[in-house]
């Protein structure tokens, strides 16, 4: 294989891994925070995704398009938090998960019955090379990731919210006893997830040129591999995984062919890992 | 005759519901890959029967297949708890469903068609109406033996059942090898039934319908997995015109009863 399908690869990869990364993010922090598998946020990607194309339907505008990704990513992430996930938080946990996954279903075919089963096309970014094999959309969706996840750094290590978020991972308890509002912190959570998620879609989106009900599918679960690979509520050992897993599927599909079957080997990995390191890959003891 | 078709389809479901509230509403262990054992139990019977296989054969073997790999979830469970388990079966469905494709002597993509009944249509009946009524008999004679005051235990509280001196894995093992084998059996009939198998018909979003029938009806007592089978079961053939709909329905539902009324119609606060 020479340099220049190699990088082609390592772009495709990298930028596939950004928006795992983007989604994962928010999983791995409502894990963290409240100990449910918030699976319907892949229902939310795609919510913000369908957002996004039509924004840029009627305006032709791509900032215009993110924003209101975003926006809608975010009001439906705070309208499961509110009416869902924290009346559920006294129940065992896989109420909140059984139902999390009806709400996934119930948002992927409502999408289906809105706006038709088929794909919409979002041609914000021209796919030319930039450098070298590098393309427009694989520098966009890197770069805005990187930007991203630069500002959730900034956000979960410096500041008082971040503070508060790392208490309430820790010790619930401990911290509301201490003036954590918590209600409120899980608020955040869901709306710094949701938001996230609302532009990653609306990335994605533009990034294949197509939108469509079922987009979320792969993330949903997927989504569950990574942040386990990850260590459940690992803030950066989900990007790192997420990242692992964007670039190895690029190149497995390079070299091994369509024939392998990805989903198969990548759930047969995330038991193994479970059983044998359930702590994550980058974790170093269990919590 | 089209009445007699849906119950056959209805008692199949009912069958699923009764194994999965085995090991989720009795022994509390969430296992979201119902429907991997069912397909490799429809899998099993169904090449069997295509070689001509008399019908009690391909239903040991049927059973037989999905209690092997029912023990191998059961002992992933032993070391795994709540979520990481609930992912873990979810995996594992997947990793079924990828199997079955990936393997040309199932059929691949196509699956596996032509399987025959190997049975008289009323006896095929007879024989399901027989094995509902044992799976009811093994449900109950569970639910109400020391082991099933084991399960309720481990339930409720794995630590404390453990600390009474229950052998916590054995009673886990127990209730993974009877809930997969009485879904290998349905598998067997189903295949028989429907005469042909693909792979996806086995993937998770079947075993989400299964868990939510059982959700739905009310886990742990024996008339709410029958009622939630029935019910949803019933509710998809009688309104064939919601099919577009259906699952914006399911979905819906399974949220609603969670947020509402987790304990299912049926259910009891406990």
């Amino acid at each position: 294989m020479d340099l220049f399908t190699l990088t082609a690869l390592l772009g495709d990869g990298l930028a596939v891994g950004s928006i795992y990364a983007l989604t994962a993010l928010g999983l791995t922090l409502v894990y963290g925070l409240l100990r449910v598998l918030h699976v319907a946020h892949a229902g939310v990607y795609a919510v913000g995704a369908y957002a996004g194309w039509w924004a840029f339907q009627k305006t032709g505008s791509f900032g215009l398009a993110l924003g209101t990704g975003a926006v809608a990513g975010a009001l439906l992430g705070l309208f499961l938090e509110a009416w869902f996930y924290r009346p559920l938080l006294s129940r065992p946990p896989h109420v909140a998960l059984i139902g999390s996954i009806g709400l996934f279903l119930a948002v992927g075919d409502l999408l289906r019955i809105l706006f038709g089963p088929y794909q919409q096309s979002l041609p914000a970014l021209a796919p030319a090379p930039v450098v070298g094999m590098l393309t427009a959309p694989q520098l966009v969706v890197v770069g805005a990731t990187a930007v991203l996840l630069l500002g959730v750094y900034f956000v979960v290590e410096q500041t008082r919210l971040g503070l508060g978020w790392r208490a309430m991972a820790q010790d619930a308890l401990t911290a509301a006893a201490l003036g954590v509002d918590l209600p409120l912190m899980s608020r955040l959570a869901f709306l710094a997830a949701s938001l996230l998620a609302g532009l990653a879609g609306v990335l994605v989106g533009a990034y294949y040129n197509q939108v469509y009900p079922t987009m979320g599918a792969v993330l949903a679960y997927k989504g569950l591999a990574i942040v386990v690979l990850g260590g459940l509520g690992n803030l950066w050992g989900t990007v790192a995984a997420a990242l692992l897993l964007g670039l190895l599927e690029s190149l497995a599909v390079a070299y091994l062919g369509h024939r392998f079957p990805p989903e198969g080997v990548a759930f047969v990995a995330l038991i193994l890992v479970l059983l044998f390191r359930p702590q994550g890959l980058f974790s170093r003891a269990r919590r | 005759m089209y009445v007699v078709t849906i119950l056959e389809l209805l008692l199949i479901y009912a069958l699923l519901t009764l194994s999965l509230n085995l090991v989720v509403g009795l022994a509390g262990q969430v296992n979201l890959g119902h429907a991997a054992f069912f397909g490799i139990g429809a899998y099993a019977g169904g090449t069997l029967l295509k070689a001509g296989a008399p019908f009690p054969v391909a239903l040991a073997a049927g059973a037989a297949a999905a209690t092997a790999l029912g023990l191998v979830l059961g002992a992933v469970s032993l070391r795994l708890r709540g979520d990481y388990l609930a992912i873990a079966t979810i995996g594992f469905n997947f990793a079924v469903v990828a199997a079955l494709l990936y393997t040309p002597y199932f059929g691949g993509a196509y699956g596996l068609s032509g399987i025959p009944r190997g049975l008289a249509p009323s006896t095929y009946l007879l024989a399901l109406l027989a094995t509902f009524g044992l799976a009811v008999f093994i449900h109950e004679r569970v639910r109400n033996s020391e082991s099933g005051y084991a399960f309720v235990a481990l339930r409720d509280s794995e630590v404390a059942a453990e600390a009474l001196g229950l052998n916590v894995n054995r009673f886990k093992l127990v209730a993974f090898a009877l809930s997969t084998a009485l879904a290998g059996v349905a598998g067997v009939f189903y295949a028989a039934y429907i005469g042909t198998l693909r792979p996806e018909d086995f993937g998770f979003p079947l075993s989400v319908t299964l868990m939510a029938m059982l959700v739905v009806g009310g886990m742990g007592g024996l008339w709410g997995p029958i009622l939630g089978a029935f019910l949803l079961g019933g509710f998809a053939q009688a309104f064939a015109f919601v099919h577009n709909y259906q699952a914006v329905l399911y979905g819906l539902l399974l949220a609603l009863v969670m947020r509402y009324r987790p304990q299912g119609i049926l259910g009891r606060v406990s």
